[in-house]
């Protein structure tokens, strides 16, 4: 296979969208613009008590990354649907699943992983603990990348659909629904001082199943999207 | 004797056509009797819930809608897989046509459900696990079709609705176990279905044939949908054509 082992494909891949992505950098701040207004829209709208803004920050920071890290999802494929370029991914002799894989890893660390840094800072406008500040950013790591990992079955079943951004957030909202509960349980339980660790361990098992079925099961996507 | 039966015959959309159109009669009229039986036992033989007074007969209609809810999404799934597996529009058509009822019946389950919840619980709305997941459930059904509406190419509709109702049915359970312990953490309701008394027996039987007149209305309704579906994708074909000139 012309000497190129599937680890080098993946690499190959990762470092390709990295480098798009650098050359736009508007696009990627923008999602993370976007995190930090409508977090910050939530005391404008409920008011400015510091009681109930603690009771509520791990939520509110929670649907907040959902929303984000889901606006994001259009860009995973949509340019390289356009110039042709996931036609040659699909044609390579490398697993598709694989580099559906080494795309959805680049488009987290684009998209996922600056939620992660900024969010203990937010977490602080709340007054929250320090210790729940740590168990935010550590629920987000372990669960944005589920939800970059969902995301891109949806992304790839309404890739070039009518009306695809307001679809994906029907098809894939729902399926969030576990990674909030305890995303923001954890956050939550540290807070009132129980145990967190259960939910932590709960979003690793998310983080494994989605990282085993959802690679694959978005090739299957793409592969009728471009049937 | 040859009982070898020709399992694949149905599979062509001409013959089940056929099919379905001679079984809804049966399945519908099937469905209004035990209807009715189903209704009188439940409006006249089981007996007054002495917790609960007469509020409580909505149960006949709300837990069977309740079942056929999460069953109708597994057998739409298992239809969808195996329009995908074996690349069979007949399945595909199916499972497109089972979604409508299937979506019809976490709503009926949740509409009933509040209209209960009202005078038991003094509320329509309690974030219940069970209310939550339903909830959810209805989204998932709405996906569904808002996929397969967004589509114009039907193949492509039908295979990428396949892949959402795979990926949803392994995370209905996910989801159920989830908004479960959600609500155990939130201590939420303080009130519960599960504590009232064992059900009284022509209750139970009740509400066993509401779910067979369910059943039997689910069935005539996906099979009618089918027809439907089945005439406007074929409606080129030859067999079609001929059905139209024959009348």
């Amino acid at each position: 296979m012309n000497g190129v082992t599937t680890l080098q494909a993946f690499v190959a891949v990762v470092r390709r969208d990295l480098m798009l992505a650098l050359r736009r950098r508007a696009d990627v701040l923008n999602t993370l613009v976007f995190f930090i207004i409508v977090v910050s829209l939530f005391p404008l709208g409920v008011g400015p008590e510091m009681d109930m803004l603690r009771k509520m920050a791990p939520g509110i920071v929670w649907v907040a990354a959902l929303l984000a890290s889901m606006l994001a999802l259009s860009r995973l494929f949509a340019a390289d649907y356009e110039d042709g370029t996931l036609e040659t991914l699909v044609l390579a002799p490398q697993p598709l699943g694989l580099l559906v894989g080494a795309k959805v890893f680049a488009h987290w660390l684009i998209s996922g992983l600056p939620l992660v840094i900024i969010a203990p800072v937010l977490g602080i406008q709340f007054d929250l603990p320090a210790e729940s500040l740590a168990i935010l950013a550590l629920s987000l790591l372990l669960g944005t990348p589920v939800l970059g990992l969902i995301g891109a079955v949806g992304a790839a079943l309404t890739l070039g659909v009518r009306g695809g951004g307001v679809l994906i957030s029907l098809l894939v909202l729902p399926l969030y629904v576990p990674v909030l509960i305890f995303g923001a349980g954890a956050v939550e339980a540290s807070a009132a001082g129980l145990g967190w660790t259960a939910h932590i361990a709960l979003l690793g098992a998310f983080l494994a199943m989605s990282l085993f079925f959802a690679p694959w099961a978005a090739a299957v996507g793409l592969r009728i999207a471009l049937e | 004797m040859n009982l070898k039966v020709h399992w694949y015959y149905y599979a062509a959309p001409s013959t089940f056509y056929r099919l379905a159109g001679r079984a809804i009669p049966w399945f519908a009229v099937a469905a209004a009797i035990l209807g009715v039986i189903g209704l009188y036992i439940s409006f006249f033989v089981a007996p007054t819930d002495f917790q609960q007074g007469e509020a409580y007969r909505v149960i006949f209609i709300h837990v069977p809608a309740a079942w056929m809810s999460m069953f109708l999404y597994v057998v739409m799934a298992f239809w969808a897989a195996v329009g995908l597996a074996f690349n069979t529009r007949l399945s595909s058509m199916m499972a497109s046509a089972i979604a409508p009822t299937g979506a019809l019946m976490p709503f009926l389950a949740l509409w009933t459900g509040s209209l209960w919840g009202k005078p038991m619980w003094g509320t329509w709305w309690v974030w219940d696990a069970r209310l939550t997941s339903e909830l959810i459930l209805l989204f998932l059904y709405i996906g569904f079709m808002a996929l397969q509406a967004a589509i114009d190419d039907p193949r492509r509709a039908d295979k990428a609705g396949a892949v959402i109702a795979l990926v949803g049915v392994i995370n209905v359970p996910i989801i159920y176990f989830s908004v479960q312990w959600w609500n155990t953490l939130h201590q939420g309701a303080s009130v519960s279905l599960t504590s009232s008394p064992s059900m009284a027996k022509t209750m139970l039987l009740g509400m066993l044939i509401m779910a067979l007149a369910f059943w039997m209305y689910s069935i005539a309704a996906a099979f009618a949908r089918c027809r439907a579906i089945i005439l406007e994708r074929e409606r080129t074909s030859d067999w079609v054509k001929a059905l139209k000139e024959g009348e």
